[in-house]
């Protein structure tokens, strides 16, 4: 009955309505396509230090592929550095000199490929396609290929980026939408109204959490259903583990966007309360740089965050088609969360002054 | 005849479908003191709006200071102030901040400022207080200092809409002699709305509005006239409530026009072929106030409107009206303290079954903190409190099945429509099926709700959200009504319809509490009780009090604020 409440309340608060659908959307496609933006032209330079026949056909192949474009032919390796430090190139393509010989000897030939970690996403798309030429190509011989990526060692790929959008984005307005819930009702003067019914601290919660809750798992598959459409991101795991997680980790922020609440007296309060949160949460979950680099004090500060062992779970769930048992790990942290946060929101509604 | 500072000639304003004002004439001379007094809606924001320039007649003429105020917002905004209903002081600033910013925004000159300010203060009593933070006054001294924020410079016209709104009769009071004092001073002129009769006695002319039509304009002295010879009272008999006898005269719509209970009386209007004769309780006459000719004018121009309330249980002066000797409240010891500060100190007092009981003081006197800890919404820091028959320490939940709350802002979810509204209500106290869609029907019916079923209840005109925060309160038939300031805001008629229904609640049985800070309302309770800084200042029926402090001739304004004052006095 209160959710019901809830619901109502939520989907015909216009204003509500429209962070629903519209960002979620924009802001896949947004993500997604910056990935891929300029990958019909990649910029290159050629050190051929083979100048062998194979050589000449492995870079025919990487013409007729129509997504590298040469800019430059590179005399030795010293001039390495300038093509890419200038950002005339990408990435810089080295052919080893016994690239023919060793391939000739059915050993490996090397091709090193150095690409600017600085444009994360195109860098490592375009090392990408570069490996399924090496691929196709391998049909005629062995070639190893071995990538560096300068000034970015963390090659972050489309494929990683876009399921870890699923938890990112469901827990900005997970936590709005909880911490918002409440604020607006104190604000309103509802939510003393609603205090003086015999419904019980445990029965609000239930009825403000479930709703957030919902939201927050529609709008994960939403990412989901772009992902796997739109941007075409082979999904290798299976729906109930993905599910199991997005709701724990929804639960969490939920959690967290209460107490927030019960705390703000206000919805401006509970904006900041959430954007000076959600920042923070954003750099310690790993999103964008790995847990494992960061200082260790920093890292035990990453146990408190939901997000951190969402995104784990999503990607090896999504990716490498991990199953519930091999991720249940990351839900303790998670279930902890919700188990604080919540009681703690309960309690707040009604015992704050 | 003195120089006219503004004049109208068919001023009308219109938003959207609704006509705020509708091609009103009037004039305003030069020095005077002029109320604006009418029900919610009649338009009296919309016109202190319009001389103030914000807003733009949608036809008509309107001359301020002698100038057509189209084209000329500019050079007359410089010359008036005008003190919105929220007057947007800077919470964070200190008293002395938001006067010197206020200085700074309208270009007062450096050295003129430091004798206009000492003035200001002193006048407003505002001194020892310079550098406390805006945000932590109370009520009546934001508003006093807001007053004095809007008077940095000499402004040659004032216009206050509703200053004291929300204020306590002895903030009310002060406000009032700062006014006055000005007048005299510095021959300024101001237009005040107000819902406070004694307020528009206190000025020279007086508008009465209603739909955006001007009823009648002229000195107190001519609008108490219109109920010359039409007013008497009766006193009630013994073994019942002064309420009682006041609503079966209001129900008697054909003689009587308005009726409301004084002390052991009740004092009603008579209709106007009204006949002493007909009564079997002695008829006495009385002279006429200000409020009678402005409720003459009003019944007159809403003659056809609807009673507001329905299925009422009828009264009759042969039944026996006692209040029952169960007790439904019991307060003893009850101590709230915020940090080191007593907001509500050692106060013990019980309320009976069916008993309407008042809860007065003024800002700040630890009313609400008392109201809030009773319904339950703030947990109590020491002593004892049962709210029907169920300690409120140990089981705050079984406590809240009992009790009923209105807020004093509307509180109800104004996105969903009245029968959602009452739908999720119902459900939270417990009804479902088929009980809860006859209840709803009920309340519906009663409140004259029927027909707004699907309206958002955000979008309900006030005297219907009001009737709707009752009825969503009522569903679930609690034993005991909470009721916290319900009638500031809301026009005198619907205050009259409030009321009836109260009486009619006491009389099935519900025990009521209530606060308000209008003094006559006080008259409706069987008992009351006055708080000021956390402390029971006394706690009686209205006669008691009246005897005690006053005697019979002085109003529950003059009581209520001797009482307080008293007790401040005897604290120094």
């Amino acid at each position: 009955m209160l959710i019901r409440k809830e619901f109502l309340s939520t989907v015909k608060d216009p204003r509500t309505r429209a962070i629903l659908i519209a960002p979620v959307i924009v802001q896949s496609m947004l993500f997604g396509h910056a990935a891929t933006f300029n990958l019909e032209k990649v910029p290159y330079a050629l050190l051929d230090l083979s100048r062998s026949e194979t050589s000449t056909n492995f870079i025919a192949k990487l013409k007729g592929g129509g997504v590298f474009q040469r800019v430059k032919n590179l005399g030795n390796s010293t001039e390495i550095a300038a093509a890419i430090d200038s950002g005339e190139a990408l990435m810089v393509i080295t052919i080893a000199q016994n690239f023919e010989s060793e391939i000739l000897q059915n050993r490996s030939g090397k091709i090193q490929v150095i690409t600017d970690g600085r444009n994360t996403m195109t860098a490592s798309v375009a090392s990408g396609y570069l490996g399924r030429i090496v691929d196709e190509f391998n049909g005629a011989g062995k070639i190893s290929l071995d990538v560096i990526t300068w000034f970015n060692e963390n090659l972050i790929t489309r494929w990683n980026f876009l399921p870890g959008l699923m938890g990112l984005l469901s827990l900005i307005q997970v936590m709005l939408l909880a911490g918002l819930s409440v604020a607006r009702e104190r604000e309103q003067g509802t939510f003393d109204q609603l205090l003086v019914t015999p419904l019980s601290p445990f029965q609000i919660l239930i009825g403000k959490a479930v709703i957030p809750v919902v939201i927050g798992i529609f709008q994960s598959t939403l990412v989901f259903l772009i992902c796997r459409n739109v941007f075409e991101i082979p999904f290798n795991g299976s729906l109930p583990p993905l599910y199991l997680t997005l709701l724990i980790f929804t639960l969490s922020c939920t959690g967290i966007g209460l107490s927030i609440s019960a705390i703000s007296s206000s919805m401006q309060q509970v904006m900041v309360y959430c954007f000076v949160l959600i920042l923070p949460m954003v750099l310690l979950s790993g999103f964008a740089t790995p847990v494992a680099n960061m200082p260790e004090f920093l890292q035990i500060l990453t146990y408190a965050d939901p997000l951190r062992f969402a995104l784990d779970s999503l990607r090896r769930i999504y990716l490498e088609g991990c199953t519930i048992s091999d991720v249940a790990f990351n839900f303790v942290p998670m279930l902890t969360v919700a188990a604080i946060t919540l009681p703690v929101a309960a309690y707040l509604f009604r015992n704050i002054d | 005849m003195n120089e006219k500072i503004i004049s109208a000639e068919n001023l009308t304003k219109k938003f959207k479908n609704l006509t705020a004002l509708d091609a009103i004439n009037f004039e305003v001379e030069k020095g005077n003191l002029t109320a604006i007094i009418g029900p919610d809606g009649a338009g009296k924001t919309t016109l202190i709006r319009l001389i103030a320039g914000l807003i733009v007649p949608t036809s008509g003429n309107l001359k301020v200071l002698g100038k057509n105020i189209l084209g000329n917002e500019q050079a007359i905004q410089e010359k008036i102030s005008y003190l919105p209903q929220k007057f947007g002081l800077y919470e964070d600033l200190s008293i002395e901040e938001n006067m010197t910013l206020y200085a700074d925004l309208h270009g007062v000159e450096k050295n003129l400022r430091r004798k206009r300010f000492s003035h200001l203060l002193e006048m407003t009593g505002l001194t020892p207080f310079t550098k406390r933070l805006a945000g932590k006054l109370s009520g009546g001294m934001k508003q006093k200092l807001g007053l004095a924020c809007t008077l940095v410079r000499s402004p040659e016209i004032l216009l206050l809409d509703e200053p004291t709104v929300g204020v306590d009769p002895l903030s009310r009071r002060e406000l009032w002699e700062i006014v006055k004092q000005l007048v005299a001073e510095e021959n300024l002129s101001v237009v005040v709305n107000t819902a406070y009769m004694d307020e528009a006695e206190l000025c020279e002319k007086v508008f009465v509005m209603n739909h955006g039509k001007i009823l009648k304009f002229g000195t107190p002295a001519e609008i108490k006239a219109v109920a010359e010879n039409r007013c008497y009272r009766i006193k009630t008999p013994p073994n019942m409530p002064t309420r009682i006898l006041q609503s079966i005269l209001m129900d008697d719509k054909e003689n009587v026009i308005d009726s409301v209970p004084e002390g052991n009386f009740v004092r009603f209007i008579g209709a106007a072929n009204f006949n002493a004769e007909k009564f079997s309780l002695p008829v006495e006459k009385i002279s006429e106030r200000l409020e009678d000719g402005f409720m003459i004018l009003l019944h007159d121009d809403e003659k056809n409107k609807n009673p507001a309330v329905a299925n009422l249980k009828t009264l009759s002066l042969n039944e026996k009206y006692f209040i029952s000797a169960e007790i439904d409240i019991e307060v003893k010891n009850l101590l709230k303290k915020f940090g080191e500060f007593t907001a509500v100190d050692k106060t013990s007092f019980e309320v009976h079954r069916g008993e309407v009981f008042g809860l007065l003081g003024p800002n700040g006197a630890g009313k609400t903190t008392t109201f809030r800890m009773l319904c339950g919404l703030l947990p109590l820091t020491d002593g004892f409190l049962s709210v029907a028959g169920v300690n409120l320490r140990t089981a705050r939940t079984e406590a809240r099945a009992n009790i009923g709350y209105v807020a004093q802002k509307f509180s109800l979810y104004g996105n969903l429509t009245v029968e959602e509204n009452l739908n999720f209500f119902g459900g939270a106290y417990g009804l479902s099926g088929k009980i809860l869609s006859n209840r709803i029907a009920e309340v519906l019916q009663e409140f004259h709700l029927d027909g707004h079923e699907k309206d958002a209840a955000g979008d309900l005109p006030g005297g219907y959200k009001q009737r709707l925060s009752m009825a969503a309160a009522l569903l679930h038939q609690p034993k005991i009504l909470f009721l916290d300031e319900p009638t500031s805001g809301i026009d005198p008629l619907a205050r009259r319809d409030f009321w009836r229904q109260i009486t009619d609640l006491s009389v099935k049985g519900t025990t009521i509490i209530i606060t308000t800070h209008f003094m006559e309302e006080a008259e409706y309770c069987d008992r009351m009780m006055i708080q000021d800084k956390g402390k029971l200042l006394t706690i009686g029926t209205p006669q008691e009090i009246r005897k005690n402090f006053g005697g019979e001739n002085s109003t529950m304004n003059e009581i209520f604020i001797k009482i307080v004052e008293n007790s401040r006095g005897g604290g120094k």
